[in-house]
């Protein structure tokens, strides 16, 4: 056939297929998440539908999807409707960069960290109309927080990817993976390293509106933020997203920070398959990091939210960057 | 220099706190102290003190120990028990003699106070231990605790 | 009807601001109260609680009802404090008709209200963490409290709503098990609350949002009737077991928790030192308790002579008091109780006013409400 619609018609097979991922990996997510709040909190979680619970989130989707879809009254219909679209949309594209693995890598562009970042800014877009055309003051003031939360914590996430572009010379996440073969590069760049990813899992949390940082949907003071007027399946694409968004962040944790698909010291060097399992692994170990902070912290008010952004870890981050440049110049990075 | 004390300090808070947490992770298959209830039904047991519901107990011979003295009824703070009795002769001293007919007890309006047991003469009635009474039907809360054709139990009187 | 919008609220309205209702039906509101909050950004202007959500005209019920069936009424008013609301009712009658109960009785009253005590705080302990968004303290909360909870449900029949004392002693006599289970949850659970404070009382965040927030001055406490650990955190020395003993708890020795600060950290402190102090009296009493009956029988029909008698006891929120007017008949004329939490609620405009809406939910945990002790 011609060129033009085979290409076309590539690109929507691997849409197809990453929808496929994400819904997959959202339903897991969130069973997963629900079973380690439960041995976090001396219960079992659910365990009744199917083995060990595996289609429980199918049940709950069931549910969703045949709810009614309400609306308030004078709620802005089009911003009402269009919001929840702008998350789902943000998180699909972010995760069309992610590089499973050597091969499974569907969009590998030479500014790959840079998009992701790029994307994540538009993600707050949906919260902000999801919030502003319920008509509620409780999503209003759920999606001014998120709005100032947002933008503040993603200083820090670009910066402390930085600071690691800095050791691996380029953009590319399939580069910046290449070059972790002589080592992971939390442990090329030792010190300045592991700070940054602290600060990146710090402002990760952040980005992504999860506990410590939910004040956005803060359930003990706002009812549920701004979410409150959803219901049915739209409530379940902001739900998702949620889920979504934190796998992405664990995952870019996992390329930059801890070898993406690669084998610790180059053990199964000669199966390439089996890069996508070692990728979601680390991803996994990050994921449930996330979900230990989540289930043992108390909530942080605005302003001492935004202190901890602007005082603290901004300058922290922009030390470490003049760190981790010294270092890289005077060739101290531990390579094996 | 306290900027640099208080995120060590705040490090390590967190780091105690996370502890905590993951000892309980650690030790969830066997801490787990949910009760599977509708599975565990067999082994189930409650202590014998509680407060199901209010029974009668009937002996092998259907009789029961209510003499129809309306203690219960007067005790009880909301008109949950109520006693139909009648004026029967007395076989033996040919006498005339309350008998209770029916003894109606609103499971929905009782509070579980215990006043009617506590000030029960004879202890005829008592505690049941099902807690199980959730109806689709509002009328089978109204239940009658004696069964048909249950006599008393001679010498309880005394 | 329309929502009516009180003139105080309206007053003071600025362009800027505007008014939020924290309804009735609220995840951070223990129980139907309704805030009316006036808001500009996210500062708080004026807070207002209206009130009545939950009134079930318990005291109108008192004068109908015969002294023994007022007793359960009252497990419904503060339901987190059940044994001590029924001690205060039976106090009040048996003081009134010169009763004196056997030793045995008042120190089974003593230990089963301290439990009680400590099992109204590790309910509130974990629905503070809950609010403030550590979710993990609400299930070991709840873990503690369902080992009191068996007890009482071994010895008493129920778990929340007890009615397990009469006026003249209790109901039944303890069961066997008693000792045995209390010893064992006493021993739990001192290993339970260094615990707790390592997850929560240490933490950073938890300091900086409860630290200076929400600040309750001595002569404040004192003037709006605050009583219970609210005061006791301001520095104003008022626990009603010290000061008017009842039952056994002149014979046990034990420190009144105070702190000065004022602050919601003040009050989280008071209460965890309260749960220690109560660990201390139930140890100092479980050993010995004197034989005897448990009960002194009374006539069917209670009359107390006309009159009118107080007597107030110290629950987990604070000083309750129960008001007995009485004409010789089978029931009051009137009764009235003084409930701590209606007092404590009144605080919260003075000190929530200047602070944001996460510290107003910190302030709330705090203050340790129960709705239905307020509206009865």
């Amino acid at each position: 056939m011609p060129e033009g619609v085979a290409g076309i018609a590539e690109m929507i097979l691997i849409a197809l297929v990453y929808l496929g991922i994400f819904s997959v990996a959202g339903l897991f997510l969130v069973l997963v998440e629900r079973r380690v709040a439960a041995w976090f909190q001396l219960r079992i979680g659910p365990n009744r539908v199917g083995f060990q619970g595996i289609l429980q989130t199918l049940a709950d989707a069931l549910k969703l999807v045949s709810k009614e879809l309400t609306g308030t009254v004078r709620a802005d219909k089009f911003l009402y409707n269009l919001a929840p679209y702008f998350v789902i949309i943000s998180a699909l594209m972010a995760m069309s960069v992610l590089p499973f693995s050597k091969e499974f890598h569907a969009f590998d562009i030479n500014i790959g960290v840079l998009f992701l970042i790029a994307i994540s800014s538009i993600g707050v877009i949906g919260i902000l109309l999801g919030g502003w055309s319920s008509n509620n003051k409780f999503a209003l003031i759920g999606a001014m927080r998120s709005g100032v939360q947002t933008i503040s914590y993603e200083l820090s996430v670009g910066l402390s990817l930085l600071t690691m572009v800095l050791i691996s010379g380029s953009l590319q996440l399939s580069a910046i993976v290449e070059v972790q073969k002589n080592g992971w590069l939390i442990v090329q760049g030792h010190i300045p390293a592991v700070i940054a990813f602290m600060i990146f899992m710090i402002s990760g949390t952040a980005e992504t509106n999860r506990a410590p940082f939910d004040i956005v949907e803060a359930e003990s003071e706002l009812g549920a933020g701004f979410h409150t007027e959803y219901s049915g399946m739209k409530f379940a694409y902001f739900f998702l997203a949620e889920f979504i968004n934190m796998f992405i962040i664990a995952a870019i944790a996992a390329t930059v920070f801890f070898g993406g698909w690669l084998s610790p010291f180059g053990i199964t060097e000669s199966l390439p398959w089996l890069g996508v399992f070692w990728f979601l692994l680390k991803t996994f170990v990050l994921v449930f990091l996330m979900m230990w902070f989540r289930w043992t912290f108390p909530r942080l008010r605005v302003d001492q939210l935004l202190t901890l952004e602007w005082k603290y870890l901004l300058p922290v981050n922009l030390v470490n960057i003049v760190a981790m440049a010294l270092i890289v110049w005077l060739n101290l990075t531990i390579q094996f | 220099m306290s900027y640099f004390s208080d995120i060590y300090k705040g490090i390590r808070t967190l780091l105690k706190g996370m502890s905590v947490t993951g000892r309980y992770f650690l030790n969830s298959r066997k801490g787990a102290i949910t009760q599977q209830y509708p599975d565990n039904r067999d082994t189930l047991k409650m202590f014998d003190r509680f407060r199901g519901e209010v029974i009668m107990p009937h002996d092998e011979n259907n009789e029961h120990a209510c003499t129809g003295c309306q203690k219960c009824e007067i005790a009880c703070p909301n008109g949950t028990i109520e006693i139909i009795w009648d004026r029967g002769i007395d076989e033996e001293t040919g006498k005339k003699k309350k008998k209770i007919d029916q003894f109606i007890y609103h499971l929905g309006l009782c509070t579980m106070c215990g006043l009617c047991i506590d000030v029960c003469p004879t202890d005829a009635i008592e505690w049941g231990q099902n807690f199980e009474n959730s109806v689709y039907d509002r009328t089978k809360l109204t239940r009658v605790l004696n069964k048909p054709g249950s006599t008393l139990r001679p010498g309880v009187e005394d | 009807m329309p929502m009516e919008i009180t003139p105080t609220a309206t007053d003071s309205f600025k362009s800027q601001e505007y008014f939020i209702n924290m309804g009735p039906q609220h995840p951070a509101t223990h129980g139907v109260l309704r805030l009316l909050l006036t808001i500009d950004g996210e500062i708080i202007k004026k807070v207002e609680p209206d009130l009545g959500y939950i009134h079930r005209s318990i005291e109108k019920m008192c004068e109908r009802d015969s002294y023994q069936q007022i007793v359960h009424l009252t497990d419904r008013m503060d339901y987190l404090s059940s044994h001590i609301n029924n001690e205060a009712v039976c106090l009040v009658v048996e003081n009134a008709l010169g009763l004196e109960v056997p030793e045995r009785v008042k120190v089974i009253r003593t230990i089963i209200g301290e439990l009680t005590r400590i099992a109204s705080h590790c309910l509130w302990w974990g629905v503070m963490g809950m609010d403030l968004g550590a979710f993990t303290t609400f299930f070991l909360g709840f873990r503690d409290r369902e080992m009191i909870n068996d007890i009482f449900e071994e010895t008493c029949g129920a778990r929340l709503t007890m009615n397990y004392n009469v006026p003249g002693g209790l109901m039944l006599d303890i069961h066997p098990n008693f000792v045995n289970r209390v010893k064992k949850f006493v021993a739990h659970f001192k290993t339970k609350i260094p615990e707790y404070d390592e997850l929560i009382t240490g933490n950073i965040i938890f300091q900086k949002r409860t630290k200076g927030v929400g600040i309750l001055s001595r002569e404040d406490a004192i003037s709006f009737g605050a009583s219970g650990p609210v005061a006791r955190a301001s520095g104003y020395s008022c626990d009603v077991r010290k000061y008017h003993p009842y039952s056994a708890l002149d014979k046990v020795t034990f420190t009144e928790s105070l702190k000065t600060g004022g602050d919601t950290l003040a009050r989280y402190e008071v209460r965890i030192r309260e749960m220690w102090e109560s660990l201390s009296i139930v140890e100092q009493l479980i050993d010995n308790i004197p034989e005897g009956d448990h009960r002194v029988s009374t006539n069917a029909v209670i009359k107390l002579p006309a009159g009118e008698y107080y007597q107030k006891v110290e629950t987990a929120r604070g000083e309750l008091g129960v008001y007995v007017i009485s004409s010789g008949t089978k029931s009051p004329y009137r009764l009235k109780f003084r409930s701590p939490g209606f007092s404590n609620l009144s605080v919260l405009n003075h000190i929530a006013v200047g602070s944001k809406i996460g510290d107003l939910v910190a302030i709330m945990a705090t203050i340790d409400l129960v709705i239905p002790d307020i509206d009865r």
